[in-house]
């Protein structure tokens, strides 16, 4: 297909000094401007969102710290509604979206499947130019008056009603989603055609085939929603009537418009982290996973199944009664790929050989998590029961249950499992596993207490609750645990940048993994792969009988030798 | 503060209310069993199985079709279960039965306007008889709003260029929450009130009565609500600003001009400056406020000038300041019981019928705010 930018210099010292890697061969800021390497291009997207997360994160506290109190603590509602809009358009748009595939993605998709790169190189650098212009447009809007209409952007609000920066952020909005489409379109031509030899459909690892998923929902949806927004804008600036009543549009149909992408993009979201959860339990549970193929189909399943639920958004939304029931249905059956999945990874555990390090810890909260966050979802997807709880905190607990602990901790854990290979170091993994606990007891602290808020009728998007001060203890105890959540997100930006300074050689497979990437040097070359691997078995080929048997023998050797905070050597194969 | 005040279940007070809390609890104890399978054995596994235990492993599984049909074909009927209990309470949501009593709704930012089939009038609140099944017809005048009443456990969107339905029938004499639950702007969290459910007897007393907060507005009151509608009261309150006078107490008064002149405030002179305010500029001021010739009739005007006459006297009805509202409402939390709401369906309906949206007719915070207003 194509070949990475390969430079003179490189080619000629690749061969014989093998510390030439992706990260050394050039210093250049333009080197990293101007790369057409899918690694470095994941490290400038890890920056980027990173940056984003922070920003979203600071508006989360904002509006944390501001429900202390029935009556508010700083701000006035004008504001309050522009802070929330702004964490829900910067996490999804700019972080949630992009984060997992773009750059744990980026970075491994490649390397998994034994290519050299992407198949267009240039055009994934040209997606980081969208993310980062329309994200650049986002934060000039936001700064330059804000906007107030939530991440949902409802007509005719919207379109008609709001006096911020609605225009200039949707646009925004536009071009980053283009940035979704193009990585798509690249992630599908790559699995597609550039395989190492050997590598089969179903040799690819989970991750792999999660990448694809999401990469047709990519495609097929965003357009959709860049569509709509780009409606939105007409209607706002020439009055073009297709959402406004006032006009002759119809509000509803926005909705329909906007969760036809939205609700994909929920699975946009979480299915890369599904791919990272197959990843560490098998990987550290050293088996191959249970039911591969139902888990892989069950990715497959959702896509295709999660493009026919939009409508249960809107059962209270003056939608027929017939149209939200069928929607409901449909929703219900979602259930099952999420179930099949769950409890495969449940049963790959049994009769493993386990290593607790902090990829795992994380893949072992995620499971509790999602568990929650998935079964929560069958209060909303019944149309009696979401009557009651819709559009209230306990839809706020439960997304954020499948965003921050599902998205947000694979995503963790994906980073913490593939830091070695992306840096070549090793991170203090004692601290890791204290953080992972951090993490997971903050988040359940933060958004447990809000589907109890829900329950009880407290509706989401509101500044003042003072008319029903009975809300307040549960909010401070949400606001508390955000703290919690908090620390145990700034923590892990320490641990790792400390790595990169005193950490230790991480060495090609510091967790005695399987998989195509560990097969190369952390970092790997520009090039990934010296020669073009071969592929011979399948992917998760453990055999934890045998390692047991080793393990027994090496036992009293490795009580007395080995120091249990760092990473065991895992030479017994 | 409420720490003792833990509560764990919305007040159950509609015909759908026992039917819905006993799928949701049901749905509740589904998600804590299969949170609890999970956990224990993802737990169990991960001591049982780590690294270096002796646990027998041999004849690993990675295949089982028996247990692969289990796990899709169990939650496949539960789901078909809760499938079938939600969609027939959705049914009955959706069916207002045909002898119920209609009320319509109007939602706009950021109040609700409530009529009642002989006439009445409230905003705000919705005044409804126990035991009667109500059915609200509800269209907006701007952007999408939502009817949501907890306790009742319903809710619909309220949407501009369609009516929307609701229905219920109250079961409990209490009242409860009324929110809007559909992002509609600047003040959203504001926009709401309660729903009153009375025994039919006082209902209908209540009804015939014109509902008492229908009864004629004085001139005072009208330009009350027309001082707060057209936005008099963002920029002259209580005391002097730098955007603008107070007209407390200014009725009779000498009024300086920046030209030098200076002349009486009575009525033509209050009329003149709200209809063309910059012949006479008070001295010291700009040319910042709004012209409202042709914007307000003279029915208005008359009643802004009654209403400014009395301003800053005890009978004066207080104006809205947005300034007052918050610590208003901060006074009202201090002293608010939590018990207040949910009792006391009897009590006459006092509250200032047209009540400024930045207001929530019913909440502790009116008294407040118009106990602040007398004390000046």
């Amino acid at each position: 297909m194509s070949s990475p930018a390969i430079t003179k210099g490189e080619l000629k010292n690749q061969p014989q000094n093998e510390e030439v890697n992706y990260l050394n061969v050039e210093h250049t800021i333009s080197s990293w401007l101007l790369t057409g390497d899918h690694k470095r291009i994941a490290m400038l997207y890890l920056v980027s969102a990173s940056f984003f997360f922070f920003l979203g994160s600071i508006a989360a506290g904002l509006i944390r710290f501001e429900l202390t109190s029935p009556a508010g603590v700083v701000l006035e509602s004008e504001t309050y509604n522009k802070i929330f809009s702004a964490h829900g358009i910067i996490m999804i748009f700019q972080f949630l979206v992009p984060a997992i595939p773009a750059i744990l993605g980026n970075f491994l998709l490649p390397l998994m499947i034994g290519a050299r790169d992407l198949a267009f190189p240039r055009l994934n650098l040209a997606s980081w130019y969208m993310f980062m212009v329309g994200g650049a447009l986002i934060l000039i809007g936001m700064i330059g008056g804000g906007v107030d209409t939530g991440w949902t952007f409802y007509t005719p609000y919207s379109s008609m009603y709001s006096n911020t920066q609605v225009t200039l952020v949707l646009v925004g909005i536009f071009i980053s989603g283009f940035s979704s489409i193009t990585t798509g379109i690249n992630f599908v031509a790559t699995i597609h055609k550039m395989r190492a030899p050997g590598m089969t459909w179903f040799r690819l690892p989970l991750f792999v085939w999660a990448m694809y998923s999401t990469s047709l929902l990519m495609i097929l949806g965003t357009p959709v929603v860049a569509i709509t927004l780009l409606l939105v804008v007409f209607e706002r600036l020439f009055k073009l009537p297709i959402f406004s009543p006032e006009l002759g549009g119809d509000p509803v149909l926005f909705q329909h418009l906007f969760w036809f992408y939205s609700h994909p993009a929920v699975y946009i979201m979480i299915l890369p982290a599904f791919g990272i959860i197959s990843e560490l339990i098998a990987n550290f549970s050293r088996k191959r996973i249970f039911g591969y193929h139902f888990v892989a189909f069950s990715s497959i399943a959702i896509a295709g199944l999660g493009f026919l639920v939009w409508g249960h958004h809107m059962f209270i939304s003056s939608q027929s009664m017939y149209e939200s029931i069928v929607f409901s249905l449909i929703s219900f059956l979602v259930a099952v790929p999420s179930a099949i999945k769950i409890f495969n990874w449940t049963t790959t555990m049994y009769k493993g050989n386990i290593r607790l390090q902090s990829p795992m810890i994380y893949a072992i909260g995620f499971l509790g998590i999602f568990t929650v966050g998935g079964l929560t979802g069958l209060f909303l997807g019944g149309t009696g029961t979401d009557v009651h709880l819709t559009a209230t905190y306990f839809v706020v607990a439960h997304f954020h249950y499948v965003m921050v602990g599902g998205t947000l901790l694979g995503f963790l854990g994906g980073l913490h499992y593939w830091w070695p290979k992306m840096t070549g170091r090793l991170y203090n993994d004692g601290i890791a596993k204290v953080n992972a606990v951090i993490v997971f007891i903050g988040f359940n602290l933060t958004f447990f207490p809000q589907f109890i808020l829900g329950w009880m009728g407290m509706p989401r998007r509101y500044h003042y609750y003072y008319f029903a001060p009975e809300f307040q203890a549960y909010h401070i105890m949400s606001t508390l645990g955000s703290s919690v959540l908090g620390f145990g997100l700034i923590l892990p930006a320490f641990y790792l940048t400390m790595s990169l300074i005193n950490g230790k050689k991480s060495g090609p497979n510091p967790w005695g993994a399987h998989g195509l990437e560990w097969e190369t040097a952390s970092p790997p070359p520009t090039s990934n792969f010296l020669e073009t691997p071969i592929v011979l078995d399948e992917v998760y080929d453990f055999d934890p009988v045998s390692e047991h048997e080793q393990d027994m023998k090496d036992l009293d050797k490795w009580e007395s030798t080995t120091d249990h905070q760092s990473f065991p050597t895992e030479d017994h194969h | 503060m409420q720490f003792n005040n833990f509560p764990l279940s919305p007040p159950r007070a509609s015909n759908f209310a026992q039917e819905y809390d006993a799928i949701f609890y049901a749905l509740v104890g589904l998600t804590a069993f299969f949170t609890l399978v999970v956990g224990v054995a993802v737990i169990f596994f991960a001591i049982r199985y780590k690294k270096g235990t002796r646990a027998d492993r041999s004849r690993p599984m990675y295949e089982n079709l028996f247990l692969e049909l289990t796990w899709t074909i169990v939650p496949l009927v539960i789901g078909l279960v809760m499938f079938y209990f939600g969609t027939s309470l959705y049914v009955k949501m959706r069916t207002p039965p045909k002898n119920a009593t209609e009320v319509f709704v109007i939602g706009k930012q950021w109040m609700w306007h409530v009529q009642h089939g002989n006439g009445v009038r409230e905003n705000n609140t919705l005044h409804v008889p126990v035991g009667v099944p109500i059915k609200l017809t509800m269209i907006s005048q701007d952007v999408l709003h939502a009817f949501y009443i907890p306790a009742f456990r319903v809710q619909e969107h309220v949407v501009p260029g369609r009516y929307t339905q609701l229905w219920f029938t109250p079961t409990e004499i209490g009242e409860y929450h009324l929110f809007c639950n559909m992002y509609c702007g600047t003040q959203h969290s504001e926009m709401g009130g309660k729903v009153v459910v009375m025994s039919q007897k006082e209902f209908a007393s209540w009804l015939s009565e014109g509902g008492q907060s229908s009864a004629p507005l004085s001139m005072e009151q009208a330009g009350a609500k027309i001082y707060n509608k057209v936005g008099c009261n963002n920029c002259h309150g209580a005391e002097d600003t730098l955007r603008a006078p107070s007209l407390y107490g200014i009725y009779n008064k000498r009024r300086t001009f920046a030209d030098g002149t200076s002349l009486i405030a009575d009525e033509e002179y209050m009329r003149s400056s709200i209809l063309r305010p910059y012949d006479h500029i008070t001295s010291g001021y700009g040319q910042t406020m709004p012209i409202y010739e042709g914007q307000v009739t003279e029915e208005d005007v008359l009643n802004l000038v009654a209403y400014i006459k009395v301003l800053g006297t005890p009978t004066a009805p207080s104006p809205t300041s947005n300034v007052n509202r918050k610590s208003a409402s901060a006074t009202a939390l201090g002293t608010n019981d939590a018990t207040s709401l949910a009792t006391n369906a009897v009590q006459a309906n006092t509250d200032d019928p047209d009540a400024s949206p930045t207001r929530r007719a019913g909440s502790p915070a009116v008294g407040a705010v118009a106990a602040e207003g007398r004390n000046r």
